[in-house]
C-alpha cells in the first residue's frame, strides 16, 4: 500500500492522461498515475492520426524524439458502392513543411514514448495496476482510489479520470452514465506489413510522406460507420466500424465487416501481399456534444475519451484528449497554487475553460450531427446514386449528354422523391451548421 | 453485384495477437439463464473476438481468453444484467504489440 498522499492521482495513460500527468508535474505538483497495461499503451487502440499542435502545446520538441510514423501530405474521401470508388483527393507539398501538421503513429510505441516524458517531469507512473473503485466520503467527495494491489486505498485531493471511453470508475461511482449503444462505435483494426519501398509505390510517396484515406458507403451495409486506411512507415493500419446500435441491429460482424472492405476492389491492389501481424479493436465515443457527461465534480474530473471528446466528422479525438487533459492540469495547479480546496465550484473553471476552448466550441458546431448520420440512406442509396451518376457521365456510349444529364436527375428523383432529397439536404445542413 | 462473402474465423485473426490470460478468473461473466436475451443472442455476432456463443442446450456462454477489452458488451448487455463487467487484473488480458 502506498501511505503517501498525492496532490492528484490520474487514471489511465493514453493521451488525456498523459498529457495531464505531464503538466500537474511539470508545475510541481505530486502526482500518482495508474495504469492497468504492462507498459503505457499496451491497452490503447488508435486508427491512428497525431495532431501536432494538441502536442506542440505540451512538448515544443516532440519532433526529435517521438516515434512517427509518416508526416501526411495527401487526404482521400472515398465515397464507396460495392464495385465502384468515388473520391476526392487533396495532396499538397506545402503538408511538406519544416514541422508538419499531422503524422500517423502507432500507439503502444507513440504512449510508452509519451510515458518518459511524463517521468521525465516527475510524475510518478505505476503501470499493471487496475484501479477498480473511487473512494468517495460521506459527502460524496472523491478521496482517493482503491486498486487491485494488495492494501488499502491511495489518498489524493483530485483524481484525473483518463480511463478512456470504457471507463469503468465513474460509471460505477454514479458519477455519468455507461455510454448509450447510439452513441458509440465499435471499431476493429488491421496491422497490414509491407516493405517501405512498397508502401511508397502504391500510395506515391517519397522519404517519410505519408497518406491517410476515409472511407464511407455501402461497405458499411447499411450501417452508420467509416473506414480507412492510414500508411505507416511499414504496415498499414486497416479497419471499419460503426455504432453499436447498428451492429446490434443487423447482426453483422465486424470482421466480417472488414473483410468486405479488404475485399473491395478499391482496397485489393493497396493491400496485396501483406502480412497481417495484429487484430484490435476499440469503443470511439461518437455521440458528440449531446453525448458529453458531467465533467466534474467534488474531487474528481473527467478528461478524453472518458468525457466523450471526440470530433466525429474530422475524426479528432487524441488532440481533443491531450487538450481536455491539459486544461484540466492547469485548473487543478492553479487551484492548488490559491491553496484553496479541489470543490465541484472551484473545478468548474475546467468546463468554463473548455467552453471557451476549440474543443467545447467544435462539438456544439455539429451537435445535431449524430442524428443527420442516423440517415441510412447516407450510406446505401447516396453512394450508390454517385457511383451510377458518375458511370453515366464517363462511360462514352454514343448517347447524347442532354439524355445522361436527365437520366441523373432522374435517378435521384425516383430514388428518394423530391421531399426525401429536401429532408436529407436539410438535416445534413442543419447538422453542419 | 455484391462483394464476394467470405467466410471469415475471428480465431484465425486473434491468432495474431499476444495475450496474458488469467487463468481461472474471467474478467466477463455472463448471468445464469434460460433463455438468453436479445442482447446476449446479439452478442456472438457483434463481439469483435467472437468470445460470445450459444451452447448446445440453448444458452450464451462466453469464454474471454481472447477478449480485446473493447467494452462493446458492457455498452449492449451490462445495464440489462445479462453480464457483469470487470478490467482484468493490471497486467493481464490483451498486450497490444501496436494498437
Amino acid at each position: 500500500m502506498i501511505e503517501e498522499r498525492f496532490d492528484a492521482i490520474v487514471v489511465g495513460a493514453g493521451p488525456a492522461g498523459n498529457a495531464c500527468a505531464l503538466t500537474l508535474a511539470q508545475r510541481g505538483l505530486k502526482v500518482l498515475q495508474l495504469e492497468r497495461g504492462e507498459y503505457p499503451g499496451s491497452k490503447n487502440v488508435q486508427g491512428a492520426i497525431l495532431y501536432s499542435d494538441a502536442l506542440e502545446q505540451l512538448i515544443p520538441d516532440f519532433r526529435e524524439d517521438a516515434p512517427l510514423e509518416r508526416h501526411i501530405i495527401e487526404q482521400r474521401l472515398w465515397m464507396m458502392d460495392d464495385r465502384s470508388t468515388t473520391a476526392m483527393q487533396y495532396r499538397s507539398d506545402d503538408f511538406n513543411e519544416e514541422k508538419p501538421n499531422r503524422y500517423t503513429i502507432i500507439r503502444a510505441q507513440f504512449d510508452k514514448w509519451f510515458s518518459k516524458r511524463v517521468q521525465a517531469a516527475g510524475a510518478l507512473v505505476i503501470c499493471e495496476t487496475t484501479v477498480t473503485e473511487l473512494v468517495q466520503d460521506d459527502t460524496g467527495r472523491v478521496i482517493g482510489v482503491r486498486t487491485d494491489r494488495v492494501g488499502g486505498f491511495i489518498k489524493a485531493d483530485v483524481v484525473v479520470l483518463a480511463e478512456g471511453v470504457n471507463g469503468l470508475l465513474g460509471a460505477r461511482a454514479g458519477l455519468r452514465e455507461v455510454p448509450a449503444p447510439k452513441t458509440v462505435a465499435l471499431a476493429v483494426k488491421e496491422m497490414h506489413f509491407l516493405p517501405q519501398e512498397t508502401i511508397e509505390a502504391r500510395f506515391n510517396l517519397k522519404g517519410d510522406e505519408g497518406v491517410v484515406i476515409e472511407a464511407a458507403g455501402t461497405i458499411t451495409k447499411g450501417m452508420t460507420g467509416t473506414a480507412f486506411i492510414y500508411t505507416n512507415k511499414e504496415s498499414l493500419a486497416v479497419g471499419i466500424g460503426c455504432l453499436i446500435s447498428d451492429f446490434a441491429e443487423t447482426g453483422e460482424t465486424p470482421y466480417g465487416l472488414l473483410e468486405r472492405f479488404k475485399a473491395h476492389p478499391s482496397a485489393v491492389p493497396l493491400l496485396s501481399g501483406s502480412e497481417v501481424k495484429e487484430y484490435a479493436a476499440h469503443m470511439i465515443p461518437e455521440g458528440g456534444y449531446r453525448a458529453i457527461p458531467k465533467l466534474f465534480g467534488d474531487g474528481w474530473l473527467v478528461v478524453g475519451d472518458a468525457g466523450q471528446f471526440v470530433n466525429a466528422v474530422h475524426r479528432e479525438g487524441s488532440n481533443l484528449a491531450m487538450t481536455t487533459g491539459r486544461i484540466a492540469a492547469e485548473t487543478i495547479a492553479q487551484i492548488k497554487t490559491r491553496r484553496d480546496p479541489m470543490t465541484a465550484e472551484n473545478l468548474a473553471i475546467y468546463k468554463k475553460k473548455l467552453d471557451e476552448s476549440f474543443v467545447m466550441k467544435d462539438l456544439k458546431k455539429y451537435k445535431n450531427l449524430p442524428h443527420a448520420l442516423e440517415n441510412k440512406h447516407l450510406f446505401t442509396t447516396y453512394p450508390q446514386l454517385l457511383s451510377s451518376a458518375m458511370q453515366t457521365w464517363f462511360r462514352v456510349d454514343g448517347v447524347e449528354k442532354k439524355a445522361k444529364e436527365n437520366a441523373i436527375v432522374k435517378s435521384f428523383f425516383s430514388a428518394r422523391r423530391f421531399t426525401g432529397l429536401v429532408s436529407d439536404a436539410f438535416s445534413m445542413a442543419r447538422g453542419w451548421r | 453485384m455484391a462483394i464476394a462473402e467470405q467466410a471469415v474465423r475471428v480465431e484465425d485473426k486473434l491468432y495474431q495477437n499476444r495475450y496474458l490470460v488469467d487463468t481461472g478468473r474471467p474478467h466477463i461473466k455472463v448471468m445464469p439463464h434460460e433463455v438468453p436475451s436479445a442482447a446476449l443472442l446479439a452478442l456472438t455476432k457483434v463481439c469483435p473476438a467472437g468470445c460470445y456463443a450459444l451452447n448446445d442446450s440453448g444458452q450464451v456462454e462466453i469464454t474471454p481468453d481472447g477478449c480485446m477489452e473493447c467494452g462493446t458488451c458492457r455498452v449492449m448487455a451490462e445495464a440489462t444484467g445479462d453480464i457483469e463487467w470487470n478490467y482484468p487484473r493490471g497486467g493481464f488480458g490483451v498486450l497490444f504489440k501496436f494498437g
